[in-house]
């Protein structure tokens, strides 16, 4: 006999590709962890000398526009990139849930009213709302995440209601009510555990969209300011540069691509080992 | 039909309320008087322009004032003017920059769409072979690939490297006394590289989900019937499960649209095109609220008319619905 969790085990890791992305995410964050002991550069030390080099021995992803070393850079910007996608992804997630859980649970007007506040954020291109919202701050990795979670907990509400509305009238969630629990305990209780399972699926793509978010903001110049490195805002500079510096625009964007593209490995892994069905 | 009709269009009242709701607040959000911010940094503002925008905004009265204040004007299509140097009314400016934007995004959705649907249906017809492996592999990476980090390569490659097109703007210096045909093809290759990463960036998720609803039908009852019965299976796929499965496929439509929209500001930015986009940006940069306002609201209701759309063609494609029994 195996337990549920040894079983999901077994599916997830017969999943080349969703094993290889958790590979790569959790090298990531030793590498994050670890990132002043990994390289001889500071992220910051400007060196007038070595301005613009391309790969060497020394630099490995070679020099920017201030002599900083790009290969330090990346991996200090490693750092900003986990940091965003959890944190904005957390608040989204306990928002959607909250919302879901309630909606679901209680239905009538507070579903009606609820729903209608998603289908409202839904109608926000939300590239154009976060913009808004952080112009009219200011641009700071804190107001990034907290904005990227305000405008990303729809989809998690929706999961969540509906899990909610197939789980409500079974028979454990009546039997919990004949034993006089109250609608929060068997909400919290009885219903959220069984429902969690999509929600970790949607997180962990979520992730990955918080990531491409925040890299598209730093881009552009409203995200993570500098000189703190992050993804984003190197390839600013790699955009200034890029008729004599391919290496600024290269490095930084693979890095990108990789990271996202494990965390989605991961979340499709994480949902076919949760249904067998779809294997 | 008819009826379907009445409640769809009635329940778009509480979500306009709501997307002006959440504008104004986003705005309110600013520490201190937008008016405040705004006039603090140009001296030039006179106090009786000031005092001209507060009463326009009736930034004296309290915030549900406010806010029904420039309901009142919205209603009458009064988006207010423009904070910059300009000074021009608000819908004006957002009008002569529609046009590019829709046009760059319709040819995209359509190209999107093109592609990205017999994409979908022949991962799903040769599901597990090399062929759904290899499509699978593209778009996960479809997926993964910042699309303004694909344009700055794109840039480079096609721009800088080969000089083969050009890397901004939608028309070359002195092009408007080219004659009719040479200008439009100026403008296409202007526009080639935005409107293919744009259509890039979106075909992984269509064509993904194309494929798990074309997977859905063809596990279905009647479609082991019609093989049963000896219909062929060129007929069984897109005569008998095609239809089913492209149904949700309209509804993704309409949600494609914020998306899209939002992704204007990307690479109208990157590429220089005058669209809706760019002048967000510049608009939010800025910080010029009337702007920041009128877009956001004009956004989100494209959102909804296309949402509309979406619905209404559902509607007309599905007898369940057509008749009244949705």
């Amino acid at each position: 006999m195996s337990t549920p969790f040894q079983q999901f085990w077994q599916r997830f890791t017969g999943n080349k590709f969703a094993t290889a992305g958790l590979v790569v995410i959790v090298a990531l964050f030793v590498l994050s962890l670890a990132a002043s002991l990994l390289t001889p550069y500071q992220p910051d030390a400007i060196d007038a000398w070595h301005v613009l080099l391309p790969p060497s021995a020394e630099h490995w992803f070679g020099t920017d526009e201030l002599g900083r070393d790009v290969l330090t850079r990346v991996i200090f910007g490693a750092r900003v990139s986990l940091k965003v996608g959890f944190v904005a992804v957390g608040i989204a997630v306990l928002i959607g849930t909250v919302v879901g859980l309630f909606a679901g649970f209680y239905g009538g007007w507070i579903d009606t009213l609820l729903m209608r506040v998603v289908d409202i954020m839904l109608c926000f291109p939300t590239f154009f709302l976060i913009l808004a919202v952080i112009a009219m701050l200011e641009p700071s990795i804190w107001y990034i995440m907290i904005i990227i979670g305000l405008t990303g907990w729809m989809g998690v509400a929706r999961l969540v209601r509906a899990e909610v509305l197939s789980l409500k009238s079974r028979d454990f969630i009546l039997a919990a009510r004949v034993l006089g629990a109250s609608d929060l305990r068997i909400i919290f209780r009885h219903v959220l555990p069984n429902a969690l399972s999509p929600v970790l699926v949607s997180a962990t793509l979520g992730v990955a969209g918080a990531i491409l978010t925040e890299s598209a903001l730093s881009f552009l110049g409203i995200g993570v300011q500098p000189p703190t490195p992050s993804w984003g805002n190197i390839l600013t500079s790699g955009k200034d540069y890029i008729e004599f510096a391919w290496w600024l625009s290269l490095f930084p964007g693979v890095a990108i691509l990789v990271t996202v593209l494990s965390y989605n490995l991961v979340g499709e892994g994480i949902r076919d080992a949760l249904d067998p069905r779809r294997q | 039909m008819a009826n379907y009709l009445i409640k769809r269009i009635l329940m778009l009242i509480p979500l306009l309320i709501g997307i002006t709701l959440i504008t104004f607040t986003v705005i309110h959000l600013a520490p201190g008087e937008p008016v405040e911010m705004q006039t603090a940094m140009s001296p030039k503002v006179s106090a009786q322009s000031r005092a001209r925008l507060r009463e326009f905004y009736g930034l004296d009265k309290p915030l549900y004032v406010q806010y029904g204040l420039w309901i009142s004007h919205l209603a009458r299509l009064d988006f207010g003017r423009s904070f910059a140097p300009d000074n021009r009314p608000v819908l004006d400016k957002i009008k002569e920059r529609i046009p590019i934007t829709i046009s760059l995004n319709v040819i995209a959705l359509i190209l999107e769409f093109g592609i990205a649907i017999p994409i979908g249906i022949m991962a799903a017809v040769h599901r597990d072979t090399l062929l759904d492996r290899g499509i699978s592999v593209f778009v996960f990476v479809g997926f993964a690939v910042p699309t303004f980090w694909l344009a700055l390569l794109c840039m480079y490659l096609f721009g800088v490297k080969l000089s083969w097109l050009p890397i901004s703007g939608i028309h070359s210096l002195g092009s408007e006394h080219l004659p009719f045909l040479a200008r439009m093809g100026d403008m296409a290759k202007h526009l080639l590289l935005p409107v293919a990463i744009a259509t890039f960036g979106s075909l992984a998720g269509l064509s993904r989900y194309m494929r798990s609803t074309m997977l859905e039908v063809l596990s279905q009852d009647y479609i082991t019937t019609a093989r049963a019965k000896g219909v062929k299976e060129r007929i069984v796929i897109y005569r008998h499960a095609l239809k089913n499965a492209l149904l949700p496929v309209i509804t993704l439509l309409g949600f494609s649209l914020p998306g899209l929209i939002g992704g204007s500001v990307i690479f109208e930015t990157i590429f220089a095109i005058p669209g809706m986009g760019q002048l967000f940006y510049q608009g939010v940069m800025a910080r010029d609220y009337p702007l920041v306002m009128g877009i956001l609201v004009i956004g989100a209701c494209l959102t909804l008319i296309g949402n509309l759309l979406a619905d209404l063609s559902y509607a007309l494609a599905d007898p369940r619905i057509r008749h009244g029994r949705g």
